[in-house]
Parts: structure tokens; C-alpha cells; sequence
């Protein structure tokens, strides 16, 4: 098996969670797409470093888990305080900033 | 080229982590979605032990499947487990333009990778020589010493944010059992305790309401919670339907005509849910 497999595999969990992003409405499955998309570049990447043979690919991935980490927590505290003042999830019912 | 091993291994993962992926786009409750997630992460988990990368395969699963997806499910039980995706469309045509867009860009990228000249192929046995953990690590305190503190400074400000923008300032000072108290008898709405749920010795279960001398409901005896919810049992009617079978056996017994048979009141209607707050305004 070539290990260009494993870009594959990775392009299409990225494109999957793009899609979900853009058809799915309820945050918090939103916010699983965007992880989704995440796990699929630190695949991609985890492959280049072993397609190249250094250890840098793998750091890469490291850091982006640090920021997924940091994302998800600062993104559910404001999924929770629009839960707070809207009674809903859903994407579609936050157009407080619309007229 | 890999071993066979591992390409077997690879093909029973792929199937699973898209399988998942499929699986949280397409599920409609969101404990469902981050269930399948959760799949995907560990099969992706996989894949990175297979590919050499050891340490990010363990923190993969420490931190992904632990850490974040607990975050998920403990926000979706706190937000509802039953909220589902509403089929309303907002905007007319998005879904499918979304699913056209999203096939296309997946064509573009696998289009792409497949045009890319990606024929040679390293592997990892020289970097990871002494070690994969030992590699990193030489790594992240050298050359990205500089990025991993940075690093430090944005788990703090994420930490930070998320209590400031969950933290609750409370306005009023918290009210005691006394004023409580005083307060319920000035009202004189309900100065006695609420009612208790249940009916005779035959439920007791919480989202039964009580019966009133009439046969109807009480509603004050089922918690606001689930009046809210709309998620009250009413045996109102089953009670009244075998209260009929009970005279009309006994009547039959006692081979009582027709007209001297004693009326019990029709069963009632289903109890009709109360309003939530948006079908009230």
C-alpha cells in the first residue's frame, strides 16, 4: 500500500467536515465538524513527517491539538451562554446582530 | 511501500473513520454525531500508532477522545440530549448547494493530491531512532521553544475566557429560607407545600400528576421541569376506563337493565401539553 492512502483517507474527512459545517445547524455538531476538519490536517500532516522523515510534521500536529483544545473550550463557553439567553442551539436563531 | 499488515489495517480503519464521519454528518441527535466522532478520533488514533507517530497516537486519545469529547457530551447534556436539527430551511437551496460545494471541494483536493509528485517516501525508523517522544521532545524545546510558550499563554487566555464568558454575576443578594417563606405567605398563592405526585399506590413516579376528588389533573404536583417539557403521564384515563368495566361487569353480574346503570364520566382527553415559552409569545 502506497501511504499516499493516508492523504486520501485525510482529504476526505476534511471535505466530510466541511460539508457538515455548511449543512448541519446545530453548534455544537458544527463545533464536531470543525474538530472533525482538525483531526483530518493532523493526519495529512503525521503522514508528511513521515514522508519526509523528520519529526517537524508531528510538532505541527502537536500544536494544533494545543489550539483545537483552546478552541473547543472557548467555543462551547459561547455556545452555552447563547444557550443561556436564547434557549436554542440551533445556528439559524442567532440573528440577534441582524436587524 | 508499506507492509501488507499495515495496509490492512489501514483499509479496516479508513472504513471505520469515515463510516464515523458519515455517521456524525448525517445523525440527527448530537449525542449521536459525538458518539461517532469519538469512533472516528480512535480509529485516526490508529493510525497515527501505525504511522510511527506514538506520542500524538496517545494524545490523540487522551486528549480528543477524553478531554474533548467528554467537553462535548457534558455541553449537549447540558443543552438538551433530545435537541434534534430542525429540517427548516432558512435559506431556500443551501443544503443542497452545501452538498454540491462540499463534493466539489473534495473532487479539487483528491484531484490535487493525486496530480501531486508524492513518490518519495522516507519513513520514520532514522527520526525516530532514539526515540519518538525523545525526538519531539529535543524538537519542541529547541528550535519551537519559542511557539510552545506561546503556546502556554493561549491555554491560559482560553481557560480565562471560557470562565468569563460562563461566570453568572448574581444581582440580587441570595434570598434565605426565611424570606422565602414570608414572602410565599404575603403572596398567598399556595402556602402549603406543593402537592405530591403520583396516584394512590399504583404510580409514583414523578411525571404523574396527582388526581383531584374529580378525576382531573393537578398539575401543580409535576415538577416545573417537566411541565415545561410537556413531559407529564396522565392515567387520568386509564383509571376512569376500568372504573367502567368495573360497573359494567357488575351490572352485568347483576343483571341490571340499561337504563339503571349507574353513568361514569366519559374518559377524558390526552392532557394537553402546556405551551412551551415560544408557542406563549
Amino acid at each position: 500500500m502506497n501511504p499516499v492512502n493516508y492523504l486520501y483517507l485525510a482529504a476526505l474527512l476534511f471535505t466530510i467536515g466541511a460539508s457538515g459545517v455548511l449543512i448541519r445547524r446545530n453548534a455544537i455538531v458544527l463545533f464536531m465538524c470543525v474538530e472533525l476538519m482538525l483531526n483530518a490536517s493532523n493526519l495529512a500532516l503525521v503522514t508528511f513527517s513521515r514522508m519526509h522523515g523528520n519529526l517537524d510534521g508531528q510538532i505541527l500536529a502537536f500544536f494544533t491539538m494545543v489550539v483545537a483544545a483552546a478552541e473547543v473550550v472557548v467555543g462551547l463557553a459561547i455556545i452555552v451562554s447563547i444557550f443561556r439567553t436564547r434557549h436554542s442551539a440551533s445556528v439559524d436563531d442567532s440573528n440577534l446582530m441582524k436587524l | 511501500m508499506t507492509s501488507t499488515g499495515e495496509a490492512v489495517q489501514f483499509w479496516v480503519l479508513a472504513v471505520i473513520a469515515v463510516g464515523g464521519a458519515l455517521g456524525m454528518l448525517l445523525m440527527r441527535k448530537a449525542v449521536h454525531s459525538a458518539l461517532c466522532l469519538a469512533a472516528t478520533m480512535l480509529s485516526l488514533a490508529v493510525c497515527y500508532l501505525a504511522q510511527g507517530a506514538v506520542f500524538l497516537g496517545v494524545v490523540q486519545i487522551v486528549v480528543y477522545t477524553g478531554a474533548i469529547m467528554m467537553l462535548f457530551l457534558f455541553v449537549v447534556m447540558l443543552v438538551g440530549v433530545s435537541s434534534a436539527d430542525s429540517l427548516k430551511e432558512q435559506l431556500k437551496g443551501q443544503r443542497i448547494a452545501a452538498v454540491l460545494c462540499g463534493v466539489g471541494f473534495g473532487v479539487l483536493l483528491i484531484a490535487g493530491l493525486a496530480n501531486a509528485r508524492l513518490s518519495h517516501f522516507t519513513g520514520l525508523s532514522e527520526a525516530n531512532a532514539e526515540g519518538n517522544v525523545q525526538g519531539l521532545a529535543k524538537l519542541i524545546f529547541t528550535k519551537y521553544v519559542w511557539a510552545f510558550e506561546v503556546t502556554g499563554a493561549l491555554l491560559i487566555t482560553a481557560a480565562i475566557g471560557a470562565m468569563v464568558l460562563t461566570h453568572r454575576e448574581r444581582v440580587h443578594e441570595r434570598l434565605t429560607q426565611r424570606q422565602l417563606a414570608a414572602q410565599r405567605v404575603k403572596d398567598n398563592i399556595q402556602v402549603p407545600p406543593m402537592p405530591a405526585p403520583g396516584v394512590y399506590a399504583r404510580h409514583n413516579a414523578v411525571d404523574i400528576p396527582a388526581l383531584l376528588p374529580d378525576g382531573t389533573v393537578a398539575e401543580d404536583s409535576v415538577m416545573g421541569t417537566l411541565r415545561e417539557r410537556g413531559q407529564i403521564r396522565d392515567v387520568s384515563q386509564e383509571m376512569l376506563r376500568r372504573m367502567a368495566e368495573l360497573e359494567e361487569s357488575t351490572a352485568d353480574w347483576l343483571g341490571r337493565p340499561s337504563s339503571a346503570r349507574p353513568q361514569v364520566a366519559a374518559p377524558r382527553q390526552a392532557l394537553e401539553t402546556v405551551p412551551t415559552k415560544e408557542e406563549a409569545e
